[in-house]
């Protein structure tokens, strides 16, 4: 077997360039070296954001104080919420997956701009230093939520500057991958990769790079605003001097509903490579899901306002921003069909990866459908600002976004690493998370309903059972979590080698070395007619 | 892959009379601004201003002479932009 | 596009770095690149542009009242010779593409000095405004000024104040690319640097096209 085009025999991990050692990955422009950077980087802030996590559920384990009081409280969701979505699941999949397999499933040999793609990351670390600096100088951590609303935003003594500064920074980071994945799909694809013979995870890359593109430089405006405003009192979003708040709302949610986009795309790209290969099946539909792709890339465009329905937008807004919102619920569902049926009559090999798959599917519904709920304006009106939306969006982002990174993390690892995983140890880890993860979030809908508002330190007397049985899920889950990341350490160090195929998958990453050769092919590949990603027989 | 731009040098010439184009159109709304017209002095304003643009992006910015994908996207990025800012005045132009 | 490294044509360092920096460039992606560049700043103004029409919408006497402190003449000089500009720096592609070295950097040369212009009357507009007392947050204009005058005024520094720094950031490219042309490196063949230098001044150019009735033309 090939194991490499290049220098000395070496793979993609242990090729010597130019720089030694550390510094040859950190200057590196090799697109699969930067995806491990990335890895490394998004799972380390992914941990603080645990702790932080697991901080706010001991914290509402019981009523009034319990470890901190709501001054800090509210630091801790609000840091919690802008590393999760800043940090973690808006770059996680593309900046990862989308980095690491990209180029290889196109028959490319790197992205469109590699220095390009190593900026990307620089300026990732860069606005990750000038957040976590928000904690350590100044006066105290933000405490605003990660959703920034005027006027406290700018009338908070606590340090939003670097934040808010560390925020634009990481929005630039996700332009400028979004560009450079953009043009590689548009001009790298190698002889005969058509669009229609384009891997589905490709596919979402590229609805997500479209949003990344459009939509990120509006919340960078706002936040530019903000901070003006800060400093110098411009007035646009000051009921004082004329400025209107939900002006604000509409401008961050212009962007922050889209952002949901950027995470779940790529999140339902990946299962749409899990299952076809788990069921040595076509994929169903293949059309249709490039369609729901785009429609749900461009349609999340227009919902927006579904954040905001008790803010005081007028009731024409209200009643169009539902409507769009039912819609675009449609093309998910569709996909959810699809996934299924592929799964029917296939030969079903059950792995990690499809044990994350199919849970995925399961957490996606339940985030998606209590979706509905808070779309539909007569119920949200009861749930909106309750735990029932906290519930909601961490089935839908952790549970889709978060599982499917495990699925792909499982799926893609041999290929990266060379190793496989020990199975027993995986799938262990994907049981207890889960059920860790059931318990933690599913109480909240109940509770949401009840009456229990989100930020808040403290609640009634008749929440604390449910409370109880969340923070327990809790360290469940966080159980699970370690089980994982353990397991996927050892294993990347230790594991049995890999062959080229474990998966006997048909996409183009699979028939190139475990791991892959630094510019991974030998010669570029060439698609027939009867080529292509899901052709399974 | 050449692109087309190499086999279309575009004339100096060309260039000029675009400008030439870009200042009538320029004098041209300082005057539709003079005359009363309320709401459509506005509307005329930026009417001009959008023509002015359009000549712009495909003569001065080569859409004319680019493949037509480019062309798409150029629209399809005004587009999303139009429907955003219409979006938002359902909320504006209904308050009570 | 096969990849076959041939090391005895090449020393084994130069070996290394052809196979860690492969020579991507290509016309098209670096075009394509530009433009997706150019509509984030479409992107970034525009959210700008949306908040100024919803503030207008709602205090449009107070817009006009407010406009009538700006010099009309200034707003227009600075739109005639932006287009010139624009022209100018078009028509160095042009001259880079019929081999027309000295040509095409003189072009470019007039264009960053109608850049430098535009940021010199700049100054004075704004240098006038503040000599009046009007600036973000000035006590004159919380005193004096209502709401929606303040908006406007808030608004208009946000902007061309916003304008006015991609104008630096352009002229900061074009030395870029009056370098790149002169030593070669930039040429017929390899024009990107030149060009896209001349797509980001369009786009400049084009944002401009817009902030000059919104603030300037108001009657």
């Amino acid at each position: 077997m090939h194991t490499t085009n290049a220098v000395n025999g070496a793979n993609y991990l242990t090729y010597q360039g130019k720089y030694k050692g550390l510094l040859g990955w950190i200057f590196s422009t090799d697109h699969k070296r930067i995806g491990l950077l990335y890895l490394y980087s998004i799972a380390s802030m992914f941990a603080i954001g645990v702790l932080l996590g697991l901080a706010m559920k001991f914290e509402l384990l019981a009523p009034g104080k319990t470890i901190m009081d709501a001054q800090t409280y509210n630091a801790t969701f609000t840091v919690h919420g802008v590393i999760m979505i800043f940090m973690v699941v808006v770059p996680g999949l593309p900046a990862v997956f989308g980095n690491l397999m990209l180029p290889i499933m196109i028959g490319a040999k790197d992205v469109a701009f590699p220095k390009l793609n190593l900026l990307s990351w620089w300026l990732y670390i860069a606005g990750v230093v000038l957040v976590l600096s928000a904690l350590l100088f100044g006066s105290g951590a933000p405490d605003t939520g990660w959703t920034f609303y005027a006027p406290y935003s700018f009338k908070t003594g606590t340090n939003l500057l670097p934040a808010i500064f560390g925020a634009f920074v990481l929005g630039f980071s996700s332009i400028l991958t979004g560009l450079n994945f953009l043009v590689t799909i548009h001009r790298l694809r190698c002889q005969g990769m058509n669009w229609t013979k384009l891997p589905l995870f490709v596919w979402t890359l590229y609805g997500t790079a479209w949003i990344q593109l459009l939509a990120t430089p509006v919340v960078g405006i706002t936040l530019v605003l903000v901070a003006l405003e800060r400093f110098f009192g411009v007035g646009v979003f000051d009921p004082a001097l004329g400025g209107d708040p939900i002006l604000y709302q509409h401008l961050f949610w212009i962007y922050s509903h889209p952002a949901v986009y950027i995470m779940i795309l790529p999140a339902m790209g990946a299962i749409s490579e899990i299952i076809p290969t788990f069921s040595q099946k076509h994929i169903f539909g293949y059309k249709a899901i490039i369609a729901s792709t785009m429609a749900i890339a461009f349609v999340g465009y227009l919902v927006w306002g579904h954040h905001m329905y008790t803010a005081g937008m007028s009731g024409t807004a209200q009643y169009y921003f539902s409507l769009l919102t039912f819609i675009v619920a449609i093309p998910s569902a569709i996909k959810v069909f699809n996934w299924i049926s592929t799964m029917y009559k296939g030969s079903i090999n059950i792995q990690t990866p499809f044990y994350w798959a199919v849970s995925f599917i399961f957490v996606f519904m339940v985030g998606g459908l209590s979706g509905l709920v808070l779309g539909a304006l007569a119920t949200d009106i009861y749930v909106h600002d309750t735990a029932f939306v906290v519930a909601h969006f961490h089935y839908i982002v952790f549970g889709g976004t978060g599982f499917a990174f495990f699925a792909a993390m499982h799926y893609w690892f041999p290929k990266i690493f060379g190793r496989m995983y020990d199975k027993a140890w995986a799938n262990i880890g994907w049981l207890v998370f889960f059920i860790g993860f059931l318990a933690l979030y599913s109480p909240m809908f109940y509770l949401g309903m009840m009456g229990m508002p989100r930020r808040y330190y403290d609640y009634l007397d008749e929440f604390h059972g449910g409370n109880i049985l969340s923070t327990f899920g809790s360290w469940v889950l966080v159980t699970g979590f370690i089980i994982i990341v353990v397991n996927l350490v050892r294993s990347a160090r230790k594991g049995a080698p890999a062959e080229v195929n474990p998966w006997h998958s048909k996409t183009l990453e699979w028939t190139v070395p475990s791991p892959p050769p630094v510019l991974n092919f030998d010669e570029e590949p060439v698609l027939e007619e009867n080529d292509g990603p899901y052709n399974y027989k | 892959m050449a692109e087309d731009k190499h086999h279309h040098i575009v004339p100096y010439r060309l260039y000029a009379i675009i400008l030439v184009a870009l200042l009538a159109l320029t004098f041209a709304s300082i005057g539709i601004t003079e005359i009363e017209l309320g709401k459509f002095t506005v509307a005329g304003a930026l009417l001009l201003a959008g023509v002015k643009s359009v000549l712009v992006l495909i003569y001065f910015m080569h859409l004319k002479y680019d493949k037509p994908y480019i062309k798409i996207m150029v629209a399809f990025v005004f587009l999303i932009f139009v429907v955003v800012i219409v979006i938002t005045f359902l909320d504006y132009l209904y308050r009570v | 596009m096969t990849d076959h490294i041939t090391t005895n044509n090449m020393s084994e360092h130069q070996h290394a770095h052809h196979v860690e920096h492969p020579d991507m460039y290509d016309p098209e992606s670096s075009k394509i690149g530009m433009w997706l560049f150019i509509f984030t700043e479409l992107l970034l103004f525009g959210g700008l542009f949306i908040v100024y029409s919803v503030y207008r919408y709602l205090n449009p006497d107070a817009f006009h009242l407010a406009a009538e402190e700006l010099n009309t003449f200034i707003g227009a000089l600075n739109t005639v010779i932006l287009l010139v500009s624009s022209m100018t720096i078009a028509m160095s592609t042009t001259a880079l593409q019929k081999g027309h070295k000295k040509v095409a950097i003189a072009l470019v040369s007039v264009t960053f000095l109608i850049g430098l212009v535009f940021l010199v009357n700049k100054y004075f507009e704004w240098g006038v405004k503040f000599s009046h007392g009007i600036w973000p947050g000035s006590e004159q204009m919380l005193n004096e000024m209502s709401q929606g005058e303040i908006l406007f005024f808030g608004l208009y520094f946000v902007m061309t104040g916003l304008h006015a720094l991609h104008i630096v950031v352009g002229l900061v490219i074009m030395v870029f690319a009056i370098k790149g042309v002169s030593s070669g490196k930039v040429n017929a063949q390899r024009p990107s640097l030149l060009d896209n230098c001349g797509l980001y001044w369009h786009l400049v150019d084009l944002i401009w096209i817009f902030l000059f009735p919104l603030f300037y033309l108001i009657h």
